[in-house]
């Protein structure tokens, strides 16, 4: 498959530098991966360690929390700091951590359950606070640890445990959260392509502001092959869109096939010498979430399914403005002084 | 003063302002409340306001009411019922009748009672015209009118005008209590300098008001309340949510740590939040959450961080952060849960006082889940108990309950202030990476807490979390002996805390017939009650509780010495039910009142002489 993004950000490996002090094995803590053999977590695991060791920030200053959910055991299996917490409020602590520290690298693991359904308040408010850290939403379409009932993202039909009729429910979309909520770095990935997964999650970490991610991943066992009919081997080429900053989205076996809006939807068209500068032209810095969103709306059947970022874009982080209020107040008003404070606006003596 | 006039001096006053939310009645009441501090009487108040944010003028929904008792001597209370009622419109009239002495005295707005205000009021006839006050001292007064007279050459508008009559009728209040207008001169002019033509008309209708009374044959006594004997010192004026946040900021600095508030805007916690939010000088942070599980989480997260983790709340958002609550009891990080608590269940009455919540901080969450639970006792009191909440949940790496109640939190008192080096020291310590491996579950000896490593710290990283934990190491564990050890040993620390609190005090005999125990709130009511009955020669004993989980190590011991135990409380036995629970062979009888209002003296003093 080719994959430009990645060869045209990352290349072999030669741009990292030789010097770096952890390798993916730093990693690795001492308890033992507990998902179902064949789970699309493992591969998400090790894609996130081998980021982390590429990159030259202190292991100490890495912090992964997450909720409850299969894809929430992922502290457990990282040497870093992290908090197993509980079901859809990982983004909560995050955020009382992020703002007690903004030193650290604060990674939110959650899934489609953890994130869009209990948790869905605490995902909206963080992106649009736009706090400094990153949410990896791993998604199944499947609530995997309670043992097969469908989620949010199930389709109307689907046959669960919960739904042996089918589903009933619309499904949400997870990146049309994040671009309502305004998140200032949307993406998406998918566990079966780590050099993909690894370039988004880099970007995602160092992107000043919230990173919202969602990694398709498969549940071997209550929804095995769910995504196959976009990534699968024989399809993916036709199915799948990747995404590259300034260039047209093209697909195709032969990348012969693009997009050009009509109206306010994006039509499929045969590339050619004559309509190239109709094409449409990924801009995942455009400040306004129109056009995001309208990435977003593109789904299979209908359109190839994009991958790769959605929007990247720059907005003051909720902790520094948090810091620079705190620092501002304390120019203007001169450093609290405790014993005015206790003594208030009037006092009077009794003698 | 005219000559015929007679000066009494009396004890103690209640005196109540009532009136529509639009006539400035909290200003009015806060106005007196400050010239009498200054005076030295000792004092107790309570404002009271409308649930609704802007009731139709002149319904019965739509009164503010505030009420103070001031005295000689040391109180605790905002009084049982007024001496004086000031009435501005028919719906005053109707809400507070009920608050007002037999015989007491009201003054009424006598312009305000009109046709339409009195039919909005439910009043079928005019009050002022028929027998239906001949209980009481009714003074009419033109009160609108009057004011109106009085401001007529002054450059201001019909409704800036009609403003102004609540210091028309402040000033006939100091006139009768015999109060200097000095400083509500100065407030006037301080708060409206940028309209002298409102400072000349308000401190105009302040004097007109006090003249009109000093003229007026209708009264004709004038009333002093001597100084109290309060501890010499420097005193300001309190309410229980100041006190919360200004002991939240006064233990953050006795920390050396930063204090992180998360929460969510409830009645009556809001202002806890909104108090903090002032104090970003001190380093404060405030986050205001998008629910209570936010709030609680942010706190959580701060606190593994290494800053001081707080939420504050009422019962409904209790409910809410009970699970979160459970994770800090699991992964053991230091917490403090403020509840001002309100009448429940469910919504319940938001802005009325109950203490209800005492079992839900008690027991209301999942598994075996100890917390230390606190109460404060006085408006002031809750900024020691804020202090103590902080330094226990630091020391023992535990969540503390810090319960307050909708009485304290409006409430104010004077406050005779602390010197800075005498609170409490608050000694924190992370670990650093050692030689031998990190276990962020090894315990203190004494106290049983695990170490506090602040996430970023090198060599120290670990994992945390809700599912079981391994002794020591704190890997999650399934392994039934181990679940039992830690559960034990989680509960023990907790009691360990009774040997790091103060013994329960007796006030009066150390054993007898009767014992009356009171928690909260309501401190202020039995403390009087029991003084109203030593003034008669009857000596009584009285123990307040400050600490409900742990109990005072000695209390077992205090209670054993009784024939019976009265434990007033509002809500319906809970303090009597961990009682019961805690001590064999005690004979405890409650006191039980869910009104959304505190105890009256009187109420509590009829039960005593039920059980003498």
């Amino acid at each position: 498959m080719t994959n430009p993004t990645v060869a045209a950000n990352t290349g072999s490996g030669s741009s990292v530098p030789a010097n770096l002090p952890y390798t993916k094995e730093s990693f690795v803590s001492g308890q033992e991966v507990r998902w179902c053999p064949g789970c699309g977590d493992y591969s998400i695991l090790a894609t996130v360690q081998r980021t982390l060791a590429k990159s030259s920030i202190p292991k100490e200053k890495y912090v992964f929390i997450s909720g409850i959910g299969c894809s929430s055991r992922f502290p457990y299996y990282m040497n870093t700091y992290g908090f197993h917490s509980i079901h859809g409020r990982a983004p909560t602590i995050a955020t009382g951590l992020k703002c007690a520290n903004p030193e650290l690298s604060v990674w939110v693991i959650t899934g489609d359950g953890d994130g869009l359904s209990i948790g869905g308040n605490h995902i909206i408010h963080c992106m649009r606070r736009n706090v400094n850290l990153n949410i990896l939403l791993v998604n199944n379409r499947i609530y995997g640890l309670t043992k097969g009932q469908y989620s949010p993202t199930s389709p109307v039909g689907q046959i669960t445990k919960s739904s042996p009729y089918g589903s009933i429910e619309h499904p949400i979309n997870a990146l049309c959260v994040a671009i309502a909520a305004e998140a200032t770095f949307i993406a998406r990935t998918l566990d079966t392509d780590p050099a993909h997964m690894s370039y988004v999650l880099d970007r995602a970490s160092k992107h000043k502001g919230v990173s919202f991610v969602e990694i398709y991943q498969n549940c071997v066992i209550f929804n095995d092959k769910a995504f196959t009919p976009v990534t699968g081997r024989d399809t993916r080429e036709d199915r799948m869109v990747y995404l590259e900053d300034g260039k047209p989205l093209v697909f195709g076996k032969k990348r012969e096939k693009g997009f050009r809006l009509k109206g306010l939807r994006p039509e499929i068209v045969e590339i050619s010498q004559a309509n190239s500068k109709e094409l449409m032209v990924h801009n995942e810095k455009d400040l306004s979430p129109h056009y995001a969103y309208l990435l977003t709306q593109m789904e299979y059947p209908e359109t190839p399914v994009p991958f790769g970022v959605f929007r990247a874009v720059e907005k003051s982080t909720y902790e520094e403005m948090l810091e620079a209020q705190i620092a501002e107040v304390t120019k203007t008003k001169g450093k609290g002084d405790l014993k005015k404070l206790i003594h208030g606006p009037n006092t009077w003596t009794v003698k | 003063m005219t000559a015929e006039k007679t000066k009494s001096v009396t004890s103690s006053v209640t005196v109540r302002f009532a009136g529509d939310s639009g006539d400035g009645m909290q200003l009015t009441g806060d106005q007196f409340t400050d010239t009498t501090a200054i005076m030295g009487n000792d004092f107790a108040t309570l404002p009271e306001y409308p649930a609704e944010i802007r009731a139709p003028a002149g319904t019965l929904p739509g009164v503010s009411s505030f009420q103070i008792q001031f005295s000689d001597s040391i109180i605790f209370t905002p009084g049982d019922h007024a001496d004086v009622l000031v009435a501005m419109n028919p719906a005053a009239l109707k809400v507070n009748l009920r608050n007002i002495k037999k015989g007491g005295l009201i003054i009424a707005n006598e312009n305000a009672f009109v046709e339409g205000n009195l039919a909005k009021a439910n009043w079928k006839t005019n009050p002022l015209l028929d027998d239906t006050l001949k209980e009481f001292q009714v003074l009419k007064v033109e009160l609108s009118e009057l004011t109106r007279n009085a401001l007529k050459d002054l450059p201001l508008k019909p409704s800036e005008v009609d403003r102004s009559k609540n210091f028309f009728a402040l000033g006939m209040m100091f006139w009768l209590y015999d109060r200097s207008l000095d400083y509500t001169v100065d407030w006037i002019k301080a708060k409206f300098s940028k309209r002298p033509e409102i400072v000349e008309g308000n401190i105009t209708a302040l004097k007109a008001g006090y003249n009109f009374a000093d003229i007026t044959e209708r009264l004709p006594i004038q009333f002093y309340v001597k100084e109290s004997a309060q501890e010499p010192g420097v005193y300001r004026k309190i309410s229980g949510n100041e006190a919360t946040a200004i002991g939240l900021v006064a233990a953050a600095h006795l920390a050396g740590k930063t204090l992180f508030y998360g929460s969510y805007p409830i009645t009556p916690a809001s202002s806890i939040l909104q108090e903090l939010s002032k104090y970003k000088n001190f380093g404060v942070k405030t986050f205001q959450a998008e629910d209570e599980i936010a709030a609680i989480g942010s706190a959580i997260g701060a606190s593994f961080g290494g800053e001081l983790g707080v939420t504050g709340t009422s019962g409904p958002g209790m409910c809410l952060k009970a699970e979160a609550l459970n994770l800090a009891v699991m992964t053991e990080l230091p917490l403090v849960i403020v509840d001002a608590q309100r009448g429940g269940p469910s919504t319940g009455m938001p802005t009325k006082p109950e203490q209800t919540d005492l079992l839900q901080a008690m027991y209301g969450r999942n598994g075996e889940s100890p917390v230390a639970v606190l109460a404060a006792k006085t408006p002031s009191d809750c900024f020691y108990m804020a202090i103590e909440a902080v330094r226990l949940a630091v020391k023992y790496m535990t969540p503390v309950i810090l319960l307050s109640d909708g009485y304290l939190a409006e409430a104010a008192e004077p406050w005779k202030l602390p010197e800075i080096s005498k609170l409490p020291k608050i000694e924190i310590t992370h670990p650093k990476a050692g030689k031998e491996p990190f276990l962020p579950y090894s315990r203190d000896p004494e106290t049983l807490a695990r170490p506090w490593a602040k996430v970023g710290t090198p060599g120290l990283e670990h994992r945390i979390g809700g599912l079981a934990k391994a002794d020591l190491t704190g890997n999650v564990s399934y392994d039934p002996e181990n679940n039992q050890k830690m559960i034990e040993l989680r509960a023990e620390k907790i009691r360990r805390i009774a040997n790091d609190i103060p013994e329960a005090e007796i006030r009066g005999p150390e054993s007898g017939k009767l014992l009356i125990l009171s928690w909260g709130s309501t401190y202020g009511g039995v403390f009087q009650a029991v003084s109203e009955f030593e003034s008669k020669g009857i000596k009584l004993s009285h123990v307040h509780l400050n600490y409900l989980n742990p109990f005072p190590k000695n209390l077992g011991v205090l209670l054993s010495r009784f024939e019976k135990i009265l434990v007033p409380e509002l809500n319906m036995g809970q303090l009597l039910f961990l009682l019961r629970n805690n001590f064999t062979g005690i004979n405890v009888v409650g006191l039980n009142k869910v009104q959304g209002q505190t105890f009256k003296i009187s109420e509590i003093v009829e039960k005593i002489k039920e059980l003498l």
